[in-house]
Parts: structure tokens; C-alpha cells; sequence
């Protein structure tokens, strides 16, 4: 039947396209890394000293940044996802004000990421300077706290939408068990839908990890773009993303731009590597799809 | 003391959650209040003025965000489609799964990447910033989501409707694109303005593509301004009247962002083919 | 002597290693009604399915063995031109929901693509909704989605979907089975009337249905042809042990 066999190979292109596409990525980042890695080898992570004009690039201030960011808006947005899924998924699964609140949370996490960056310039800078004020520290406003704590609100709608469903699946004749031995709705929730639907939430964590590591905008505009290692979390910073964003279009020498390259291919694989892993356990555990 | 801490941690909870709105009130009435005293008509119609003086306004970047947009959907949408089928014809198939993971590893790259990656092989190559390459690494973005929306959509035409077809001795090509894709077209255009939303707000990829541009440009070969991009470079500018015009911008950008989502939700209902 | 059309000869089918169909022979008449009976998962679905190649479908699907349309191997024609010339109507009602009523009857040309004259459609879709007893109802409502009518209607729109490509049997699994009383005796009619232009195979589990209007019974057990004969035959004397139990409601 020719026209089916037609049909199957056309479609079969659609494969090979994206396999192509993902293999041609790859290349291309290490290819064009190949200079800087070649001559930074393991310096590269371990080095603080990040000069276009002498050609020594080590990236560690970017390294220690992104660590700092990720971890910093992690911990605080952990407790709001959790409340929040909590909130739709077994306090108020049923209410009807639930579904306007996920609603709501869906805004949050389709609000460009250029925009919180604008918000967090005008809004949250200025409370950041008056902080730093108190503590007698230069008062600049922006910050690697300040760029957390942007990164925190951002994130928060990639664990909860996971964590909400994962906490929907757990049976309910599990939880009418712990309430009939005399439990409070807390404890229900700690011993027996936390247990249950601890690797889709950490999943959701992982996947609003993935995020935030990745995040440029938002962080690039409110992080001081600064390239020495910062000592506390109230000087200016860079992350991986916001150096290349910031240095990409000036870079000055082949070098220089192979390191924003080798740089690019690290923040790939990273986060190639954190959103399998969240894959993998939501596919695994939890049997649907995301 | 149990009841305490029962009481105790809903309160925390219900506290929490409703703070989280806090943000996206206070982004959206900050918008509006910032942005709305900027918008007028000269605001829409012209262009902007150099820094320091007042007036001017961002048709550069309406009419390049729309352009943007406008050659990332040609590139995507038909590759997605294909993809998007694809996944679903080896939905059951070790390959399907496998090649699934790969457009979700696709769909996962930060889009500073994308745009290193167009830089590498159209700006490069090209030998300056253009709107193609902008568009190009939009498309990159725009074109997991389509295929993952499509996969999803047609999955959910029962096998009925495909035997009703197969029965009348109608071909499994024909069977999928005259029957399933015509039932399915309510998802599929729902996948794509849900893309279009996304990449309408994105910035990082255009910084080395599209690049930006003062002037109105409707060449495909040359440069091109985009409204999150000027959000970005006026907000980081010391110039006052450019800050403001970044909240106008940022309005802009939200109400497109919110009319499509209408559009999709309105549509969705209307479109959506019942069984 | 009756004329045969079909003719089912020592077929085996089944999935991997699971065997649904033992050794039938069968020879279907030619414009009578034959009805396939037997207990749940007997096999009688699996069969009809085999005769318009729908069967192959199924994930590990195989058979064995011949069937013959009208003298010629059915397996050696392609299966697009065999399911023209023996339409399959299903036990859901599943008319296409993205046609119209109009493009529903006339879906078998439309989707593949055959051209015809407005006049040539017009006259296709009002012979074949009259052949349905359809035409009154819907001839003002032409335009509408085929989804919008009641699942008799819905059922009489899919045969009249199918008998537009005129084929020479018309096989139904289960037609009645999710509609209501009334519409099952509005379908029933209706195949009385068809089969003096199209030889019917039908598939029901409703003993009294296959009374009220087969002409010939293949009686099917775990995958065997037990009993097949005229059906005045079956029902009043049938010859094996199991058929009269099936009969008298002794199990299925």
C-alpha cells in the first residue's frame, strides 16, 4: 500500500528530526567549547579568576553564584509548593475557590521571566538595599539574595503542580485508615500522604531545581553581574546563565567566547541530567505522564 | 497538644499558599499602574526616541515581536506536527518512549542555550544578527511543545473512530489525516497558542540573535527589537523615560500573554470535538 | 440449491498463544441473514472481524486457514478494496464527528478522496438515508454534526454510511447491544428489509433477537462451531446438546 508507506516515512523523518536535533546540539556546544576546555582542563571549575584581557577564564564565581541561587530560592520555595499543593490537593481538594487558585498559580509560572526580572529591579531590590542598609553592608540592591528570592517565586509552580497530583493519587481507604486509629488531618499528612507521594514530590523539587538553574532573565537583571566570587549572599554575583547573557555579545577572543560555550554545554548537561532523573521517577512511580 | 499542632499547620498552610499569590498581585498592579499612564497612541505608532529624552515609543518592538513569532510558527509547526505524529504512531514502542525523552530533554533546555546554539549556526555563519536567527531559536522552543500537545491530542481519538474509518476501506494513511488530525485540530491549535505564549515572552534567546534594533525593521536578514527585549535593556538603563516605557512594554506583553489564554480556553470549548 | 457468497474454511485465528478460533467451516448464504451466536468470548467477534480483515489489527493477531469471497481468497485481495466490499457496522455508534450528517454517509468516497458531482453526492446520501429509514428525519438537518442524534439514529446513520459503497455483505457486531428497545426493533426492521440486496452477518448474544430475524444460525462455543443451520432448525430442534442448552438460557 504505497500511500500508507509513503505516510511511515514522512512520519519517520519526524524522528530522525529530533534525534538529529538533539545530537546536533550537543555537538555543536562541545565542538565550540573544545578550545576553552582544552586549555582550562579541571581549572576551569576550580579557578576564581575570570579575565577576558590576560585570557584566564575559570568559572568558579559562576559555579559558587548558580549553587548559591538554586539552593537559596530551593529552600525557601519548598515550603510555599508544598502549602500550595496541600492547600488544592487535601485541604480544599473539592472547593471550588481551589480550581480559581490553581488557576491563579498557572498565571504565576506563565509570567515571562524578563518580567518578574522588571518586578524584581523595582520591587524587591529597593528591600533588599534597605536590608543591607541595616546590616551596614554596601547598599546595592542587587544581589545573589536578591536573585534568590526572584528565582524562589518563580519556581514555586513547578513543584506544587507535581506534588499536586502526586498527593491526589494517594488512596484514600490509606488515609481513612490513619483517621480511623485516631489521627489528625496533620498527621495523616505526615506519616501517611508525604510517605506515599514522597518521589513524585521530590520530583516536583527536582523539576523546579531544573528551572532554576537554568533560569536567565529574571536572575541576569537583579543578580549585580558581578565577576569576582561573592563572599555573602548580599554582594553581587552571576550565575552560569546570567555571565553568558551579560558577556556573550562583548565577548572579546576565541577563548573567551569558547568559555561562554563550554559554559553553555555545562548548564545542558546539568540540567539534561536533572530533568531525566525527575523523569525517570515520575514515570516510574507515579504512572502518568507530564 | 495534637490538636494544637493540627490547628497550628493547616493555619501554616492556608498561610503559605495565599501568600504566594502575593507576587503575581503585586507584579499585575504593578504593571498597571507603571505601565498604564505610558500607553498611549504614540506609545503604539512611534519610535523610540535616543536616551535621555521623553516621548517616543516601541513600534519597533511590537511589530518585531509579532514578526518573531509569525517565522518561529512556520519553522515549528509543520516539524512539530510531524514529530507530534510520530510520537504517536510508536506511543506503544520502545522508540516512541525513547524519542519522547528526547523531546522532553529537547523542551528542557535553558533557552540561553537555544540561543547560543542559534548564534553557532545561522549568526555565525551569516555573519550578523538577524530576525531569522531570533526566529529560528524561538521555533527550537515552540517546536516541543507542539509535539508533545499533538502526541497528547491525538492519543485521546478512541480506537472506534479509527476502525469506523479503517472498515469503510479507508487507508491508515488517509485514516490518520483525514479523520484523526481533522478530529484532533481542537488540541493541536490549543498546543500551538500555548507555544505562542511561551515564546512571545522570551528574552535570553533573542540577546544574540535578534539582537535588537532602534529602527523598524522588517527584514528577515537584519536585526530585529522585540518587547521583552527592550523590557530588559531599558529596565538595566539609567534613562527614566525608557524605565517607564519597560512597564508599558511589560503591559503589553501581559495583555498578549492573557489574550491568547482566553482565546485558547474560549476555543478549546468550542473546538473540542466530543465522543 | 441457496447460494453461497462466503465461505469460512478450516480457519484458525487467535492472539500469541492464545487460540480464539477452532477448525470453522462455514458457508454463508447469499442475501439471507446469519446470525453468529454463542456465550461470551466464544470467539464470535473474533470471526466476524477475520472476514473483513479487521482481526489482522490486533496486537499478535494470527490465523490460519481460508476464507472465501464470492470464489477469491480474501487474504490475497487488498484489504482496502475487501472492506468496500463487506462493511463492518460496530456495537457503539461511531459516525465521524468532525463530518456532517451529509459527509458522514458519504465518508467511504470523501476520505479517500473520490470526486463526485453535487448531484451524483445529493443522490447518494438521500437513497442510502431512505435505505435506513433516516432520510425523514434528517433530510432538514443535513448540516448538522454527526453526533447530533440519538444513538438509533446515530446506528442508522453508520449502515447507511456503509451501504453507500454498495458492498455485498454487510457484517454488524452486536448493533443493538447500547441502544434502546425501541431502536433495536427499528434496526431489526431494517435489516429485514436490506438483505434482499445485501447478504447480513451479524454477531448478537440476544437469543431472542437471532429468532426474530436470522435465517441461518452459526452456533459458536469456545472457539468451535458447534451447530450451523437454518434457524426455524436451531431453534426448535437443534441438534447438539450445548446449542440447546445456550437456547434455553441454561448458561451465557
Amino acid at each position: 500500500m504505497s500511500g500508507t508507506k509513503l505516510y511511515k516515512n514522512i512520519v519517520n523523518i519526524g524522528g530522525v528530526l529530533i534525534v538529529g536535533l538533539l545530537l546536533a546540539i550537543f555537538i555543536t556546544l562541545f565542538l565550540n567549547s573544545y578550545p576553552s576546555i582544552r586549555e582550562y582542563k579541571f581549572n576551569f571549575f576550580t579557578s576564581k579568576i575570570w579575565d577576558p584581557v590576560f585570557e584566564k577564564f575559570g568559572a568558579l564565581p559562576f559555579i559558587i553564584g548558580t549553587l548559591l541561587t538554586s539552593f537559596i530560592s530551593l529552600v525557601i520555595s519548598i515550603p510555599f509548593s508544598l502549602s500550595v499543593s496541600l492547600f488544592v490537593s487535601e485541604y480544599y481538594e473539592n472547593a471550588f475557590f481551589s480550581r480559581i487558585f490553581e488557576t491563579l498559580i498557572d498565571l504565576l509560572a506563565g509570567i515571562p521571566s524578563v518580567i518578574y526580572g522588571l518586578w524584581g529591579f523595582f520591587y524587591v531590590t529597593p528591600i533588599v538595599r534597605n536590608i543591607q542598609i541595616k546590616f551596614l553592608l554596601p547598599p546595592t540592591g542587587v544581589s545573589i539574595l536578591t536573585a534568590s528570592l526572584v528565582l524562589s517565586i518563580m519556581i514555586i509552580p513547578y513543584a506544587s503542580s507535581i506534588a499536586k497530583e502526586v498527593i491526589k493519587l494517594v488512596p484514600n481507604d490509606l488515609k481513612e485508615a490513619g483517621y480511623s486509629l485516631g489521627a489528625s488531618q496533620y498527621e495523616v499528612i505526615r506519616k501517611v500522604i508525604f510517605p506515599y507521594a514522597k518521589s513524585g514530590i521530590f520530583a516536583g523539587i527536582l523539576l523546579s531545581l531544573g528551572r532554576a538553574l537554568g533560569e536567565t532573565m529574571a536572575v541576569t537583571m537583579v543578580i549585580g553581574n558581578s565577576i569576582q566570587l561573592p563572599k555573602n549572599i548580599f554582594q553581587p554575583g552571576n550565575t552560569i546563565a546570567s555571565i553568558i547573557a551579560n558577556e556573550f555579545t562583548e565577548a572579546v577572543g576565541e577563548l573567551h567566547l569558547s568559555s561562554l560555550i563550554e559554559l553553555g554545554l555545562i548548564l545542558f548537561l546539568i540540567t539534561l541530567i536533572i530533568n531525566l532523573i525527575a523523569n525517570l521517577i515520575i514515570k516510574k512511580y507515579t504512572f502518568f505522564e507530564i | 497538644m495534637k490538636i494544637l499542632k493540627d490547628r497550628l499547620f493547616k493555619f501554616m498552610v492556608i498561610f503559605l499558599a495565599l501568600l504566594t499569590l502575593f507576587p503575581l498581585f503585586s507584579i499585575i498592579f504593578m504593571i498597571f499602574k507603571n505601565g498604564i499612564s505610558v500607553i498611549n497612541l504614540e506609545f503604539f505608532t512611534s519610535l523610540p526616541k535616543p536616551p535621555g529624552e521623553t516621548g517616543g515609543g516601541v513600534l519597533n518592538a511590537i511589530i518585531g515581536t509579532l514578526l518573531l513569532i509569525f517565522f518561529a510558527s512556520l519553522i515549528a509547526i509543520p516539524f512539530g506536527l510531524l514529530t507530534g505524529i510520530f510520537l504517536y504512531e510508536y506511543r506503544d514502542k520502545k522508540i516512541g518512549e525513547i524519542l519522547t525523552t528526547f523531546v522532553d530533554i529537547t523542551q528542557g533546555i535553558p533557552s540561553i542555550v537555544i540561543g547560543i546554539i542559534s548564534y553557532l549556526w545561522i549568526v555565525k555563519k551569516m555573519g550578523h544578527f538577524s530576525l531569522i536567527s531570533g526566529s529560528f531559536a524561538l521555533s527550537l522552543i515552540f517546536l516541543p511543545i507542539i509535539a508533545k500537545s499533538t502526541k497528547e491530542t491525538l492519543k485521546m481519538i478512541p480506537s472506534y473512530i479509527i476502525e469506523a474509518s479503517l472498515a469503510l476501506g479507508i487507508s491508515y494513511s488517509r485514516t490518520i489525516l483525514k479523520v484523526v488530525l481533522p478530529s484532533s485540530i481542537g488540541g493541536i491549535l490549543s498546543g500551538i497558542l500555548l507555544g505562542i505564549s511561551r515564546i512571545s515572552g522570551e528574552t535570553a534567546p533573542l540577546l544574540f540573535t535578534a539582537f535588537g534594533n532602534p529602527f523598524l525593521n522588517l527584514n528577515i536578514l537584519k536585526p530585529v527589537s522585540s518587547l521583552p527585549h527592550l523590557i530588559f535593556i531599558y529596565t538595566l538603563s539609567p534613562y527614566d523615560n525608557w524605565r517607564k516605557h519597560a512597564w508599558g512594554c511589560a503591559l503589553i506583553l501581559i495583555i498578549i500573554v492573557s489574550f491568547i489564554s482566553f482565546l485558547n480556553k474560549l476555543f478549546l470549548k468550542k473546538w473540542k470535538i466530543k465522543f | 440449491m441457496e447460494d453461497k457468497i462466503l465461505k469460512i474454511e478450516n480457519f484458525y485465528a487467535g492472539y500469541g498463544k492464545l487460540e480464539v478460533l477452532k477448525n470453522i467451516n462455514i458457508e454463508i448464504v447469499r442475501n439471507k441473514i446469519t446470525a453468529f451466536m454463542g456465550p461470551s468470548g466464544c470467539g464470535k467477534t473474533t470471526l466476524i472481524r477475520c472476514i473483513n480483515r479487521m482481526h489482522e489489527l490486533n496486537k499478535d493477531a494470527y490465523y490460519k486457514g481460508e476464507i472465501y469471497l464470492e470464489g477469491e481468497s480474501i487474504f490475497s485481495m487488498e484489504p482496502v478494496i475487501l472492506r468496500r466490499k463487506v462493511g463492518m457496522v460496530f456495537q457503539k455508534p461511531n459516525p465521524f464527528p468532525h463530518l456532517t450528517i451529509y459527509e458522514n454517509v458519504l465518508a467511504g468516497y470523501i476520505i479517500n478522496g473520490i470526486k463526485l458531482k453535487k448531484e451524483e453526492k445529493d443522490r447518494i446520501v438521500e437513497e442510502n438515508l431512505k435505505k435506513v429509514a433516516l432520510w425523514d428525519e434528517v433530510k432538514d438537518k443535513l448540516y448538522l454534526r454527526g453526533t447530533h442524534l440519538s444513538g438509533g439514529q446515530q446506528q442508522r446513520l453508520c449502515i447507511a454510511r456503509t451501504l453507500a459503497l454498495n458492498p455485498e455483505i454487510l457484517l454488524l457486531d452486536e448493533p443493538t447491544s447500547s441502544l434502546d428497545p425501541k431502536s433495536t426493533i427499528e434496526i431489526e426492521r431494517l435489516l429485514e428489509k436490506l438483505k434482499e440486496n445485501v447478504t447480513i452477518v451479524i454477531v448478537t448474544h440476544n437469543i431472542s433477537q437471532a429468532s426474530r430475524i436470522a435465517d441461518y444460525v452459526a452456533f459458536i462455543y469456545l472457539g468451535e462451531l458447534i451447530e450451523y443451520g437454518r434457524a426455524e432448525k436451531i431453534f426448535t430442534a437443534p441438534e447438539n446438546k450445548i446449542t440447546e442448552e445456550y437456547l434455553s438460557g441454561k448458561f451465557g
